[in-house]
Parts: C-alpha cells; sequence; structure tokens
C-alpha cells in the first residue's frame, strides 16, 4: 500500500548558514521505492512550487560509490541493516510515518549545504600513507610470484570493502574514524605487498587521522553496527596492534 | 579532414614495441614544465593521472563527485580480463584479441585491440603489487572465472566488487602522486567546455560545484576519462552523475564522435518497477557461470506464475523453456550480451515474459545449488541424496561466490533468490560508441586526448564482460603515458599557457551565458521531466531492436522535444551556490543533442552489428535464421561525426576497416 508521510529535513543554505529542520509532506510513496527516490519526488514536488529542492549526496544508487550518507531517525543510513541509504527501501516504512533527515555529523564533516558534508578529510588521510609505493610502469614480477594465504587474502578484501561513506564517524559518539582507517591500514598489513612500508603507513595515516579533527576510539562499537558493508571491529583492533609495533620501531 | 588512424607499420604483434622504440620522448628536467589536465577519476582517467604524475609532469585532476574514489568504475561487478593462461586452458594473447574482435562484432580496430590483448597480462601483475586484493585459490595463487563469449576462464576478479577494488588501487595511486604535490585534485568541479588555442586544446572551463565559481585552467594536453553516455536513455545501470557533457563538449570543439549508436544493452539486470524508478541496477554477468535463463514453455503457465497462482519452482522441468542453452548449445547461458538481451526480448515481445509488465525472464539456480550441494556433500562424506542437507549445502557455495549480488537483489525485490528464480531483463550499461581517437588515443583536436568508455576504439559493436576494466587501466597505466609523450615533446619550450587569452575568454563567457540563461529561464518543468522523455523516446525507438521508422520518428521527436527544453525547462536557485539541478540541465541539453546524434546514426548504419540491432538486417534462412546480419562489403566502417551546428547537419566520415590478422565472417555462438 501507497504511504503518506512526514519528513523533518535539515535545511541549511551554506556553510556559514545556521540550518534549521524543516517539515515537509509527501504523499503516495510506494514500497517500492528507494528512500533517494522518495526525496526525488520531494524534490519534483519543490520545484513544481517554486521552492529549493533539498540538496543531498548520491550517485551509484547502487550502494558501492560511497557518495550518498543521511542520518534518518537517528541512525546512519537509516533503520535497515548492512545497506547504503540509497539501498534503503520505503517498504521500510509505513503510512503516516514521520521522518527526520539529517546530515552526518562531526567535526571533521562541516555541512556544505542541506544534507551534503564535506569528507574531503577522508581522502586527506588517504594521501598521508593509505598506498604502496609501487610505480605503475608495468615492471613489476608476475602477479603469482607471491602466493597468498587465501584466508589472508580475504581477510584483506573484507577490509578493502569499505566504501569511505562515513557512517562510522556519523555513528560514533567520539566522532572516530578508527574502522575507516583501521579498515585501510588493516588491508595491507594483510598482505606480504603492503609489509615494506607498514610502519611509516600506520603512523601517518593516525597522525593525520588526529589532524583533521575525528575522536579517539572508545570501544562502543556503533561504527560496526551502522557500517553497510560489515568492516568489523577487528580492524580496529590490528591497526592499534600495528600502530604500538610502529612506535615501539620508532 | 581525412581520418588518419595512425597504426603503426609491421606485422600486428610487432606494433606496439616497434611504435614505443621509435617514439620521441621528454627527458625529466622538462617533464617538470608540462602541464597535463585530465577529466574524470575512474579507472582510466584515475590510472592516468597517477602515471603520468609519476613520470614527472605536472597533474590536475577533475571529478565531479566529491572525491575521485566515487567515479562510476566503483560499479563494476564481475571481473577484468587478461592473457594471462594462469589455468592452462589454451589462452594467450592471440586468443584474448581475437575473441575481442569477435565479440565486438569485427568493428573494433584490430591494432589497437591486439595492443591491448597485449598489456592485459601486465595489468594484474601492476594491482596485485599495488595490494589489489583478487580472489585467490585454496594454494594462494590468482582464481578465475570464465564470461561470456569465450571458452576460457581468463577472468580476475574480487567478489563481486572487482570494480571497487581495481579503482581503488588507482585511487590509492593518484593519492601517493597528490601527497606528493604532483597531481593537484580538483573535487566537486565539472568540466564545461574545452578550449581551444592555435588547433590544439589547451585548457578547460570548469565549474565548482559548491561555489559556482567559473574557472579557468590552462595545460599542454587536455586528456577525458570521462565514461558513457548511457544515461541518454535515462534509466540505465550508469550512476546518476554520468554524462556526456565533457565528451560532448569536445565534439562541439572539433572532436568527431564515433559510432554513438553502439550501446550495450546488458541482460541481467533487475527489471523496472514502476515510474518513480531513478536508475536500474546490474546483476553481474558472472551470475551466468552458475544460473540458468528460462521462461516458461506454455502461455497457460505464464500467466499462472504471472496471477501467482504457479510457483516457479512447481513447474515442471519439460514445461520450461531454457531457450539460450536451446538455441545456443555451444555456448548456453553464457552467450555474448547482446545475442542473450536479444533473445530475452524475443521472449517477451511473443508474450513469455515472467513478471506483471511482462518484461522479466527467470535465471535460477535451482540446478547450480543442487550440483554444488551434491559435489559438497560427497566431499564431507554425507549423504547425497538428503534433498534438504543438498540444498543448504548448495546455498551456502552460492553464497559465498555471489552473496553481494543475492542480496542487492533481495533488497530492492523484496525476495530470495536462493529459494525463488531472479527475475531479470536487459538494461543499457555501457556504450560502445564514443569520442573518435587514433592509435595514439588522441582525438581530431591535436593534444586533445581520450581514454577509457569515453573513446570508441576497442570494444567495436559489443563488449565482452569484463574488458570495460581491462581497457580502462590498459588506456591509463600502460597506452597514453607513452603516446602522450611522442606529443608533448614538442612542447617542452612552450612555457606555461596563460588563461588570459582571448579563447580562454570567450569559452568562458559562452559558459557563463549558458548557465544564466538556465536560472533565468523560469520555465514550466522540471529538468528531470525532459530527460525522461527523451529516455523513453530513445528506449522505445532507439533501443534493442531498430528500424527505419521508428528511428526517423525518433530523430524528430527528440529535435522538438530540445526546442520545448529551451523554451520550457525550470531550474531553481543561482549560479552561484551548490545547484544540482542547474549541473543536471547543461547535461541533459547535451543529451538531447547526442540522442538525436545517435538516432542518426542508426539510421546510417543499415545493417545489424553487436549491440545494433537492424530488424530489416537479419539472416533470412539457414541454420542462422533470425540471427543478426552484418554487411561487411557496405559498413566494414567506423562512423564518425564531425559537429557543424544542429545534429541533423552532422557530417560523415568513414574509417575503413582492415582486418588482416582475423577472417571475418559470421559471428555464431551455435
Amino acid at each position: 500500500m501507497n504511504m503518506n508521510l512526514t519528513l523533518k529535513i535539515w535545511r541549511q543554505k551554506n556553510a556559514s548558514d545556521k540550518g534549521k529542520m524543516v517539515d515537509y509532506k509527501v504523499s503516495d510513496i510506494s514500497p517500492d521505492m528507494s528512500f533517494l527516490e522518495m526525496l526525488d519526488v520531494l524534490n519534483e514536488q519543490l520545484i513544481n512550487k517554486d521552492e529549493e529542492p533539498v540538496a543531498f549526496d548520491h550517485d551509484c544508487r547502487e550502494g558501492i560509490c560511497g557518495m550518498c550518507s543521511l542520518y534518518i531517525n537517528g541512525e546512519a543510513h537509516g533503520p535497515d541493516r548492512g545497506v547504503t541509504t540509497c539501498q534503503l527501501h520505503m517498504r521500510m516504512f509505513k503510512d503516516g510515518d514521520t521522518i527526520t533527515i539529517e546530515p552526518f555529523r562531526a567535526t571533521a564533516f562541516p555541512v556544505i549545504k542541506d544534507l551534503i558534508v564535506d569528507r574531503t578529510s577522508f581522502d586527506r588521510i588517504q594521501q598521508a600513507g593509505g598506498f604502496i609505493s609501487v610505480n605503475t610502469s608495468g615492471n613489476t614480477i608476475d602477479a603469482n610470484t607471491i602466493p597468498v594465504n587465501k584466508h589472508d587474502a580475504d581477510t584483506a578484501f573484507d577490509s578493502a570493502t569499505c566504501i569511505g561513506c562515513g557512517a562510522c564517524v556519523a555513528s560514533c559518539k567520539n566522532s572516530s574514524a578508527m574502522l575507516f582507517v583501521g579498515a585501510k591500514v588493516s588491508q595491507f598489513a594483510l598482505l606480504p605487498q603492503g609489509q615494506v612500508e607498514a610502519t611509516d603507513r600506520v603512523l601517518n595515516m593516525v597522525k593525520q587521522m588526529d589532524e583533521e579533527g575525528f575522536g579517539n576510539c572508545t570501544n562502543t562499537g556503533a561504527c560496526e553496527v551502522e557500517c553497510p558493508k560489515g568492516i568489523s571491529l577487528e580492524n580496529i583492533a590490528r591497526m592499534n596492534r600495528e600502530y604500538l609495533a610502529a612506535s615501539l620501531k620508532g | 579532414m581525412a581520418l588518419d588512424s595512425k597504426i603503426p607499420k609491421g606485422p600486428i604483434k610487432d606494433k606496439w614495441t616497434d611504435y614505443k622504440n621509435h617514439i620521441d620522448l621528454v627527458n625529466p628536467a622538462n617533464k617538470r614544465n608540462i602541464d597535463v589536465i585530465i577529466v574524470g577519476t575512474g579507472l582510466a582517467g584515475g590510472s592516468a593521472a597517477a602515471t603520468l604524475a609519476e613520470l614527472g609532469y605536472n597533474v590536475k585532476a577533475f571529478c565531479f563527485q566529491d572525491s575521485p574514489r566515487r567515479a562510476h568504475s566503483i560499479a563494476a561487478q564481475g571481473g577484468i580480463n587478461a592473457a594471462k593462461n594462469y589455468q592452462g586452458d589454451g589462452d594467450s594473447t592471440y586468443r584474448l584479441f581475437y575473441d575481442t574482435v569477435k565479440g565486438g562484432d569485427y568493428r573494433s580496430r584490430e591494432a589497437n585491440v591486439y595492443r591491448l590483448a597485449e598489456v592485459s597480462a601486465n595489468i594484474i601483475d601492476q594491482c596485485v603489487a599495488q595490494g589489489v586484493p583478487f580472489a585467490r585459490e585454496y594454494g594462494g595463487l590468482l582464481d578465475n572465472r570464465s564470461f561470456g563469449g569465450v571458452l576460457v576462464s581468463r577472468t580476475f576478479y574480487a567478489a563481486g566488487q572487482t570494480g571497487q577494488q581495481l579503482l581503488l588501487g588507482a585511487y590509492s595511486a593518484m593519492n601517493r602522486q597528490i601527497g606528493r604535490g604532483k597531481i593537484k585534485m580538483y573535487n566537486r568541479h565539472e568540466m564545461l567546455d574545452v578550449v581551444k588555442v592555435d588547433g590544439k586544446a589547451r585548457g578547460i572551463i570548469t565549474r565548482n560545484l559548491i561555489t559556482g565559481e567559473i574557472e579557468r585552467h590552462s595545460a599542454h594536453a587536455v586528456v577525458l576519462g570521462t565514461g558513457g553516455y548511457g544515461n541518454v536513455f535515462f534509466l540505465s545501470t550508469n550512476a546518476m552523475g554520468s554524462n556526456v557533457t565533457a565528451a560532448w563538449k569536445a565534439h562541439k570543439r572539433g572532436a568527431y564522435f564515433a559510432n554513438p549508436c553502439y550501446t550495450q544493452i546488458h541482460p541481467t539486470c533487475i527489471p523496472v518497477s514502476g515510474d518513480h524508478q531513478s536508475k536500474l541496477t546490474l546483476m553481474s554477468e558472472s551470475l551466468r557461470n552458475d544460473g540458468r535463463i528460462w521462461v516458461p514453455k506454455h502461455m497457460k503457465d505464464v500467466e499462472a506464475i504471472k496471477s501467482g497462482s504457479l510457483k516457479p519452482r512447481e513447474l515442471a522441468e519439460e514445461d520450461r523453456d531454457y531457450y539460450l542453452e536451446r538455441r545456443y548449445p555451444a555456448f548456453g547461458n553464457l552467450v555474448p550480451r547482446d545475442v542473450a538481451s536479444r533473445a530475452a526480448k524475443e521472449r517477451c515481445d511473443a508474450g513469455f515474459g515472467v513478471n506483471a509488465t511482462g518484461e522479466a525472464v527467470f535465471l535460477d539456480f535451482a540446478s547450480a545449488i543442487e550440483r554444488y550441494g551434491k559435489e559438497t556433500a560427497h566431499v564431507k562424506g554425507l549423504n547425497e541424496n538428503d534433498a534438504a542437507l543438498v540444498k543448504k549445502l548448495g546455498q551456502e557455495v552460492i553464497k559465498n561466490k555471489y552473496g553481494n549480488l543475492f542480496q542487492m537483489y533481495e533488497k530492492i525485490v523484496d525476495q530470495d533468490p536462493y529459494n525463488t528464480p531472479m527475475m531479470i531483463y536487459p538494461a543499457v550499461h555501457y556504450t560502445m560508441g564514443g569520442v573518435w581517437v587514433d592509435y595514439n588515443l588522441m582525438t581530431t583536436v591535436p593534444g586533445l586526448y581520450c581514454i577509457g568508455e569515453a573513446n570508441f576504439s576497442d570494444h567495436g559493436a559489443n563488449r565482452l564482460g569484463a574488458s570495460a576494466l581491462m581497457q580502462g587501466l590498459a588506456d591509463g597505466y600502460f597506452v597514453l603515458p607513452y603516446t602522450i609523450g611522442d606529443y608533448l615533446s614538442d612542447d617542452i619550450r612552450t612555457g606555461a599557457i596563460p588563461t588570459d587569452s582571448k579563447e580562454f575568454e570567450d569559452a568562458e563567457n559562452e559558459v557563463r551565458k549558458t548557465l544564466d540563461f538556465f536560472v533565468t529561464n523560469k520555465g514550466q518543468h522540471s529538468v528531470d521531466y525532459f530527460h525522461k522523455k527523451l529516455g523513453k523516446i530513445m528506449w522505445n525507438k532507439v533501443g534493442m531492436s531498430r528500424n527505419v521508422k521508428g528511428l526517423t520518428e525518433a530523430i524528430s521527436e527528440i529535435k522538438e522535444l530540445r526546442a520545448q527544453f529551451w523554451k520550457e525547462v525550470k531550474v531553481p536557485g543561482t549560479n552561484e551556490e551548490y545547484n544540482e539541478e542547474l549541473a543536471k540541465a547543461g547535461r541533459v541539453a547535451d543529451f538531447l543533442e547526442l540522442g538525436e546524434l545517435f538516432a542518426k546514426d542508426a539510421l546510417n548504419r543499415e545493417e545489424s552489428c553487436g549491440g545494433h540491432f537492424r530488424e530489416d538486417a537479419v539472416e533470412l534462412d539457414g541454420e542462422q535464421k533470425g540471427e543478426a546480419k552484418r554487411d561487411d562489403e557496405n559498413f566494414a566502417y567506423v562512423s564518425a561525426w564531425e559537429y557543424k551546428g544542429e545534429p541533423s547537419d552532422a557530417v560523415l566520415h568513414k574509417e575503413n576497416l582492415e582486418f588482416k590478422d582475423i577472417e571475418l565472417k559470421q559471428r555464431s555462438y551455435k
């Protein structure tokens, strides 16, 4: 059955505007719509009434690019588990519901407009060390020269599936980015190719993370629960071990 | 201007090596004085940016997303081909070359495809060195799977997220160079024009999507890696932001646009469910390794399934029509995409579609679940005749292979594909056509290059699965870095290109004029209103099956729609702020021109080849009756269109395709 809903949405003209919650109504929402398609309906409505549409980030709409965000009813990517907002479907809601929609909130994610935040702090952390320094000339060794234990390769892959959406930060009471950073550190820590620069990598990435204003990890675990890709807390533990080892090496 | 593809002389297997041995190089000190602009940061643009920066050039990279990691290459699922022959199943550079040319229905350029096959193996070495976590076997070596249109296992993969892992590899290589200051990254910037000075591409005009600021950027060469134009259909598997604007602006500045009508309609996508739909979701071709495609044999069963009185799994084997296995026994469910899509359409047009709209067929994993379940039971010494146990074990195997895809399906459709077959239907996925480039990947504008999906060169009229990732990375890591050096060697004394010239000013003014028009027009209809209308025309008349009447109508309907758009489009907000509707308006304006050229190209090509199927060009008898009929005598050429104002005035230039190393013949998968 199609639904009528009340939306409470954060509106903020730009970074320097104070911002406020505004109420909207949408009607005849199909349960088969994705959450973002429901917002498309609202925006079409607003444009037709000569009002400004709600700005939100989105691109692939299949849960992989990490562009969409949104804090829905107090949860990053909304009430469903293991999905991004673009994969959240309206069948998770019922007729007459009121839905609160806010941007991801964190000091290191300043609001650009409405529901859009600036996550370039994530890029800067990756630039500080999230790579293996091998030139792309193609003059490397044959891919099968170094066998990699399947379990390690699969675990590295699991870490590498992080989409960099920032749900972990938005869900954390300390706005910590440890899950995001831990995932990248773990991916390389688990692979032989990542060993050479392991020490510098973890030290540089953590340093950048701190400089960006992300908070500390206090093991609440909200990040793991809300992560759309199921990145586990193991990644944080592994990063801590890597960090300790690197600090001792100095 | 006559088209010169600049294919090096000599035997095909020596062309690339000889070429590299004889080009001009730029010495490391001089590279520091040369600037290169790269637009787009997907597999092609990202890998090119990283490599050129490593070589020492000053790179400026641009993407419209909030980070280079979001480019739509990230959504590629199934895998990447490489002629490694790790499986020892007879693969070789030649075989990959042959499969790709045949798969492209003999409409690609031999020399380019051979080079692609030649560098493919290197891509895997490179990515492993970068820390890309490909799937491995228990012995620790890399695993492979099969894709459509080939008889070997040469596809490397990382579960259903291969594109993500490869893109994050290129992104990490970029990050290293951004950290070193060799790449200056411009996120949330959209390219709105190419600037030519003295006939050469020397810069671009961009709009900062956050502030609305219009910026001039200069360089000694400009590279477009801006992806495909599938969103001309409104509904496609592309990301919402994927667009043709950069390529189209290049076209308007003199770059010929090649084979716009070659579009890949991917056979296995989740069917359209309603008018609210904003995009379509792909179910990876890798699923056809284990899934069998069928519809009921009898109309009464179709009706019963539609009404819900019969569950698909209850229908007896003998009452099912596994139409791909029936029509193409040699390749079965793994025929190429164009063939599989047309076969699905044929069955649905005949009334055998299995969902409410009549546009869906089943992709069923029951046989695979049973086969894997029995195998596992046997290995573990359990009872192979315990049906429930076998099913459970089989489902676990399938989950390991395709878990993320099954989850995606379940979230969207709200059905459990382990227990009922998936419903799928073809959807627009990839565009083989694009900006014309020569062997050097340079367009018809000197100094303007085009790489990856945005160019036209390697996939002919149909792309084989797992070849897009291969081409993007081959272009960016291994081809462009050589070819662009040959061109830039003339620029070592040029010095920085000033941005205060008349050419930059004129281009900027033109961009501003269009943006001002949009925000002051105050029409009646939103941008999406027009985009959806364009999409309907394209899908109905320029889609999977084309005829003269439909194409002629499409051309005039698109022209009318374009005129209406420029009168009645409504864009809220202003220029000087984040304004998504304004960005969309510019993109749809370009789609409205491309769409017409697309239909014109399809009308011109009076043959069926690959993804381009003309109802008036089919085999009338013999074993191949009803199959697509190519016309090599009259159409073995690339259609390269020159911009002359209206799309209807575009002038056709032909690049004749010569096949010296592969015999031209009917593409049979029977």
